[in-house]
């Protein structure tokens, strides 16, 4: 999109003559289209961006200054008020704890087992689209599926796992009152679901290495450990700092598993003393539950931030991990 | 260069298109088609059991045309209600509101037309169970909704299992058991001593019927929490908590996967039973527990309702009145009959109440019993409407019932207490 745009300027502008000669109305029509069309062609994502994205984005913030339940027809202007609530209430912080807890718990195992899945699928295979679409396949289950499925597997009293459990004669986990396991069971969900996705999309990055580096390195000596450390992982960077963020952006908003975990139908409270409510969870709540609609646009706000923050964090870091060893790759 | 040119338009058409595909929201349906007709909407979810009579009242009224949006289940469809009524558009013409969800609304008449104004005259309060037609009015006084169905509260046990236990199961003895909480608790002490299984299947399915009996709900009449101010609501919790510590509880949150195989598996030996009830014991036990499962016309402390709904015109409708002449010929006695034969939903008009069609109504599964009879008596014991005030439906989903939940899971009861009455005071401020 770049590049489009920067020919077209060049076209319109540079060439522009120190005398101006009269042009034709077809002319000035066609310097016309040369220079406006480009934003014109791009004008569509920014409009449905501006009113499906930036419009909701700063509504929400003007919300977040009033307090204003969801039938009111208009709410009291008190400033920062819901900001300064927010901080001081235990429900929020509890909230952001499980969110961390379980976005660790997800995102570290995924992208790690991602980079190994990629790392075997890229090993020749037969039927390499086969093994390609089973890594893919938990994505495309629907999610309603999924929790059917892991309730079942997760559930205390006549769950498959404690049962296996009880076959070998350790004691059931409570999947739901106990707050660490419930979030381990919660990462698991997430991590079966998108461990495939991401793993194909490395799989692609380390499709688009050049295979004469890994023949000179193999002239070299270089074993395949080798290979994959010094040359594999340094030029996966962009693609693992890209899953590394997005992962980040839908970890942190995880919303659709913890619900479907909850054994309460249709409950957003996260278990029953809220051990594995997300931020997420309890901004839909606050909003259409409570019907607070004031505080829940503070939540989402305060989540926003909490989400540029660790996917800045997590930029730096990967950047960081995957350049080390670059240095001498080409 | 044409081609250019036909670019520019392209992109000026994509733009156009665009704004003009954004700007348009729907316009909620109603209005009037172009043969004249009037066109009517309703909103319901799950099954109220309607399209034919639908089908009829166009045929009856030929200047009527209805669409019915049916919604699968309550939930998003209370969220959807909740949201469109904020949005102060696209909601139909009536709309189904049930129970639980109608004290989110008892606050907000604005919203809604008073049908002691708009509907048809001859339609009177007396036409439903009085606790019923209380319950569809608003905190100052707005009729907001007609009533369709109930569910009047009965007691389902399985026959096998209190006999195993030697528990007797003849009518009086049931009634024993089943006279008050504290009976049916000591009942519960004797079932789970002679065989170390729970007695009922969570705490907060008889906390909740228990609350419902009490005459004011988890908030005051002005706008008030109770929980701290009135004593009954800690006794019973005491008393539920206390059974429940004691093993009577099976710690199965009702309706969830496990819930269901605790009925396969006998799980737990009694169940509050509210007339649709019947059909999911039946569902989740299966065919091979028929004729294990029984139900009394008994229920402690009398009597109970949970469930049912009512039949709102929102302001938002654009043929108010024509809307609540087709609720109130839905709510009629002869119409909530013909929707009960299909979907099993109680009615709530008196006059139903001694229809020969629902008192002949026996239940196979449950070993024939008379269950038209039986609940017909049932809802005549429901006592007074409970005052139920804003937030009164949140407190129980939010509060209370994960509060309970905590303590089955090994909470202290006073723990649980305090959660209840922290998270209370997030919803009633």
């Amino acid at each position: 999109m770049t590049t489009v745009t920067r020919r077209a300027s060049h076209q319109g502008v540079a060439p522009a003559p120190p005398r101006k000669p009269r042009l034709t109305f077809r002319q000035r029509l066609s310097v016309a289209d040369v220079k406006w069309s480009p934003y014109l062609y791009i004008a569509p994502f920014f409009i449905v961006f501006g009113v499906v994205g930036l419009f909701p984005l700063l509504w929400t913030g003007y919300l977040s200054l009033f307090d204003r339940e969801l039938l009111d027809a208009e709410g009291t202007f008190t400033g920062f008020a819901n900001y300064a609530e927010l901080l001081r209430d235990s429900q929020f912080w509890n909230a952001l704890v499980n969110t961390l807890s379980i976005f660790v718990l997800s995102t570290g195992p995924q992208i790690v087992v991602a980079v190994g899945v990629a790392a075997l699928l890229n090993t020749r295979l037969r039927m390499p689209t086969g093994w390609r679409v089973g890594v893919l396949l938990p994505y495309v289950v629907s999610l309603v599926a999924v929790g059917l499925i892991f309730s079942n597997l997760f559930g205390s009293k006549y769950g498959l796992i404690n049962g296996l459990f009880q076959l070998v004669g350790l004691d059931p986990v409570q999947w739901q009152s106990n707050r660490f396991a419930s979030h381990l069971a919660i990462a698991t969900m997430v991590n079966w679901r998108w461990t495939g996705y991401n793993a194909l999309i490395v799989l692609a990055a380390m499709k688009a290495i050049p295979k004469e580096i890994h023949e000179a390195a193999m002239i070299d000596g270089a074993r395949a450990m080798r290979r994959f450390f010094s040359i594999t992982m340094p030029l996966l960077r962009p693609t693992l700092i890209f899953v590394v963020v997005t992962s980040t952006i839908g970890g942190l908003q995880i919303f659709t598993e913890p619900k479907l975990f909850d054994v309460m139908p249709g409950s957003n409270n996260g278990g029953s003393s809220n051990q594995f409510q997300t931020i997420t969870l309890y901004m839909y709540q606050t909003a259409f539950e409570t019907q607070q609609l004031g505080y829940a646009s503070a939540i989402a706000w305060v989540l926003f931030l909490v989400i540029i923050i660790i996917a800045v964090a997590n930029f730096l870091l990967t950047r960081r991990i995957a350049s080390t060893g670059a240095e001498d790759a080409p | 260069m044409r081609s250019n040119q036909r670019r520019v338009f392209a992109g000026a058409i994509a733009l156009a298109a665009t704004v003009g595909l954004t700007a348009c929201g729907d316009s909620g349906g109603s209005g009037e088609s172009d043969s004249g007709k009037i066109e009517l909407s309703i909103g319901t979810f799950t099954e109220f059991g309607y399209e034919d009579l639908l089908k009829q009242y166009e045929a009856d009224h030929s200047n009527i045309k209805i669409t019915h949006h049916k919604t699968g289940e309550g939930g998003p469809y209370h969220e959807q209600l909740l949201t469109k009524l904020a949005a102060g558009n696209g909601l139909e013409d009536v709309v189904a509101i049930e129970e639980g969800h109608f004290s989110d609304i008892s606050d907000k008449t604005q919203l809604f037309n008073n049908l002691a104004d708009i509907g048809p005259k001859d339609v009177k309060p007396d036409r439903w169970l009085d606790w019923k037609y209380q319950a569809g009015v608003g905190k100052d006084g707005t009729w907001i909704g007609y009533g369709t169905d109930i569910g009047p509260l009965a007691m389902c046990y399985r026959k096998d299992m209190l006999e195993a236990a030697g528990l007797k199961t003849d009518d009086a003895s049931l009634q024993g058991y089943f006279a008050s909480w504290d009976s049916y608790f000591a009942a519960g002490d004797q079932y789970v001593q002679k065989t170390g299984k729970p007695w009922f299947d969570s705490d907060s399915q008889i906390f909740n019927a228990m609350q419902n009996q009490l005459d004011e709900g988890y908030v005051t009449k002005d706008d008030k929490l109770a929980l701290e101010s009135n004593k009954d609501i800690k006794k019973n919790y005491d008393k539920v908590t206390a059974a429940g510590g004691r093993g009577q509880t099976a710690k199965l949150v009702a309706f969830s996967p496990e819930w269901n195989t605790g009925f396969k598996q006998g799980a737990f030996a009694t169940k509050t039973c509210p007339s649709w009830m019947l059909g999911v014991v039946e569902a989740q036990a299966g065919p091979e527990n028929k004729g294990k499962w029984a139900v009394t016309a008994a229920f402690p402390n009398g009597g109970g309702n949970w469930g049912g709904s009512y039949l709102a015109v929102p302001k938002q409708s654009k043929h108010p009145k024509e809307a609540a002449e087709l609720a109130a010929w839905l709510t009629a006695p002869e119409q909530q009959i013909a929707a009960f034969k299909k979907t099993g939903n109680f009615p709530s008009q008196v006059e139903a109440l001694s229809s020969p069609d629902l008192l002949g109504t026996t239940n196979e599964y449950f070993g024939g019993v008379n269950t038209g009879e039986l609940y017909s008596t049932m809802a005549e014991k429901v006592g007074k409407a409970q005052y139920k005030g804003p937030g009164d439906g949140k407190i129980q989903e939010n509060a209370m019932s994960p509060a309970l939940q905590a303590v089955e899971q090994g909470k202290s009861p006073e723990e649980g207490w305090q959660q209840a009455v922290d998270a209370a005071k997030k919803i009633v401020k």
